[in-house]
């Protein structure tokens, strides 16, 4: 029984993670309509600049991270207003695969930047465990799972109260009436991909955090918060959460129970068992859990 | 009048014949004679550059046809490419089969699969239904790294030679009575195949599927009022790209003769889809100019770069390497192309047919 709790703890944990990858999916997807398949990459650039501005510039942890987020907040506008303002109109196959191609590149420059080597974060709750009940959970798992909570309930009050908030809903039901009613529809589609850099540096450093470090396939880490917005359904940041967790406790609880309960499924399968989840989900439920049915007219 | 303006016909069935008018012939009889003439001309780095070409061609056409023209985006063809060389390596290794058996088994196998996962794909519409082709590649990479009795997990496995009896179309030499390497007789080997593939995917496009595929594409409720089964064509242009892939899966295990895992990756499914972009969407024989760039771009990023100062050679380090150079040189290709030129290298050898056909009067 203390297993499992402890294995529901940081799935919960890994999950929450998940999550706030899977809402900078969400984010532009609502906005834009765009499956982001750089964001994995974003993550990966974050994580890298909170690196290169708390152990390489000196800046303090706490300093670091919201520059991070400041510079990936640049570079999510610089990619909107350089390349993806070009394609509107265009089918959305067409930009969904230069973003495969941003993708890329960014992993590479990356790679170029800082090597292929485990780097390490040096982010100040390092290895330190916290006791709770008769749980032994990392330091970090807590702060990630609080820094969670924080941003969704950030994001909620963004979307409900404040005025870009609300224009950017408008602009997700529908971009012609958003227009019609003043709402600048193009600066909108910028600050979403803003939000989405910003997230993507907070995922970032979390999953690059103990015990992961951080190292190039941090950008395929992030794949697999793709079953999680698809989970919870593409236009839902709820779902998104809701998917995040779901995937983050199935892949701790598929590690710690399948090689002894079900060994004939082979090495590994925690990996796959997100995306069979997926595929699953998928067949029921087309739009995901909480994803609107799209109507189609003629 | 020396030659009709192009898209003028007076019969319907000049509109679709694949042979149209005198200087297509001459360009089938060149063709021909290339084809001869080529294994003897280059060296055995540029045919082997041409073999690529030739297998991921087959590979692309498949794509082709369902994104192209049935509009079905898929990142799941790395996953049938691996089912064609495994299937490959079961039936032509260890049963022991010829080449005219395992070949079109392999295609089978993936078409029989395609059919099988089809049905439950094509419900999704749009991008959902690339991520749940994008879930297929990371099954397929568990279950090609686990069913180690067919696979070999992640050692791989050996895939054979194309074989009939005593024939080796790996080994033509000793059967045309002349020294050939394995390139120069596997360029013999998979031109022919291309060709069939090439056909045979432009009587499907041409005829009464490509029509329905394209009517699916443009607008899929428009097509089902005009009468056209979408489930039943979507599911077939699953299938036939799934034939297409699973074939060049195995012939592309054949050239290599040993698979791993590793090669079935995402990375695989990109380069197809670029193959496709890069080339021409919805035009057959764009896929055979994206093949040809898509393979032949990294080589010369390799020729060139011990020109360029800054690249090192060095795997492994912080720096720009080759690799690194060649990724980032693919991924700028992809958004290159679609931003600029969305017709593809069939777009740019169109324009540059209509220009010189009207030539000197460009406008």
């Amino acid at each position: 029984m203390n297993d499992f709790l402890q294995l529901l703890a940081q799935g919960i944990a890994l999950g929450a993670m998940y999550g706030v990858t899977a809402l900078g999916f969400v984010i532009v997807y609502k906005a834009t309509g765009v499956i982001n398949f750089a964001h994995g990459e974003l993550l990966l650039l974050g994580a890298y600049l909170v690196y290169a501005f708390h152990n390489q510039a000196g800046l303090p942890f706490f300093v670091a991270v919201p520059c991070a987020m400041a510079a990936m907040a640049f570079a999510g506008w610089a990619i909107e207003r350089g390349i993806l303002r070009r394609m509107v109109g265009r089918p959305t196959f067409a930009v969904v695969m230069i973003t495969i191609g941003l993708g890329i590149v960014i992993r590479q420059a990356a790679t170029a930047i800082w090597g292929f080597d485990d780097l390490i974060l040096g982010d100040p709750w390092g290895t330190s465990r916290v006791a709770l009940g008769g749980l032994q959970l990392n330091a970090v798992s807590l702060a990630a799972l609080a820094t969670a909570v924080l941003l969704f309930a950030g994001f909620l009050a963004f979307f409900r109260f404040s005025r870009a908030g609300v224009a950017m809903r408008a602009t997700a039901i529908d971009p012609e009436a958003a227009l019609a009613v003043g709402i600048p529809v193009r600066s909108v589609n910028a600050w979403s991909w803003m939000l989405a850099g910003a997230a993507a540096t907070v995922a970032g450093v979390f999953l690059s955090a103990f015990p992961a470090t951080l190292h190039p396939g941090l950008g395929v880490v992030a794949f697999r918060a793709f079953p999680a917005a698809i989970l919870g359904g593409l236009d839902s940041p709820g779902g998104a959460i809701v998917g995040g967790l779901i995937v983050g406790i199935v892949e701790l609880l598929v590690q710690g129970y399948q090689p002894e309960l079900a060994p004939w499924l082979g090495d590994n399968f925690h990996v796959a068992a997100a995306y069979l989840l997926m595929i699953l989900v998928l067949m029921v439920r087309p739009y995901g859990l909480f994803g609107t049915r799209e109507v189609e007219r003629v | 009048m020396r030659r009709r303006p192009e898209g003028l016909h007076t019969r319907y069935a000049d509109e679709i014949a694949l042979v149209r008018t005198r200087a297509d012939r001459v360009w089938v009889a060149l063709l021909v004679v290339g084809y001869v003439a080529t294994p003897l001309v280059l060296d055995d780095f540029w045919l082997s550059v041409l073999v690529f070409t030739a297998i991921a061609a087959i590979g692309a056409i498949g794509l082709n046809l369902l994104t192209g023209f049935a509009g079905q985006v898929s990142l799941g063809h790395a996953f049938f490419l691996g089912l064609g060389a495994y299937t490959a390596g079961v039936l032509g290794g260890d049963l022991g089969l010829p080449v005219v058996v395992w070949l079109p088994a392999a295609g089978l196998f993936g078409a029989l699969v395609g059919l099988a996962i089809g049905p439950f794909a094509l419900r999704l519409k749009g991008l959902y239904l690339a991520i749940v082709t994008l879930g297929l590649v990371f099954v397929g990479d568990h279950l090609f790294r686990n069913l180690r009795l067919i696979t070999g997990g992640s050692q791989g496995r050996a895939i054979p030679s194309p074989l009939i009896g005593g024939l080796n179309f790996a080994d033509l030499g000793a059967v045309l009575g002349m020294p050939l390497s394995r390139e120069q007789s596997f360029f013999l080997f998979v031109i022919p195949l291309l060709a069939l593939a090439t056909i045979a995917a432009k009587n499907v496009a041409r005829t009464r599927p490509g029509r329905a595929f394209q009517a699916i594409r443009d607008r899929e409720i428009a097509a089902a009022v005009i009468g056209v089964d979408v489930a039943r064509y979507k599911v077939g242009a699953f299938v036939i790209s799934s034939f297409y892939a699973s074939a060049a899966g195995a012939l592309l295990g054949s050239y290599l003769r040993h698979v791993t895992p590793d090669r079935f990756d995402l990375t695989l499914s990109i380069q197809y889809v670029a193959m496709v972009i890069v080339g021409g969407i919805g035009t057959v024989y764009g896929s055979l100019f994206g093949a040809l760039f898509i393979v032949l771009v990294p080589r010369l990023v390799e020729q060139v770069s011990p020109l360029i100062p800054f690249v090192t050679r060095s795997a492994g380090a912080a720096g720009v390497t080759v690799f690194t150079l060649n990724q980032i040189v693919f991924g700028v290709l992809i958004v290159v192309f679609l931003v600029a030129e969305p017709l593809g290298l069939a777009g740019i050898w169109r324009r540059l047919r209509l220009y010189f056909r009207m030539w000197p009067f460009s406008y």
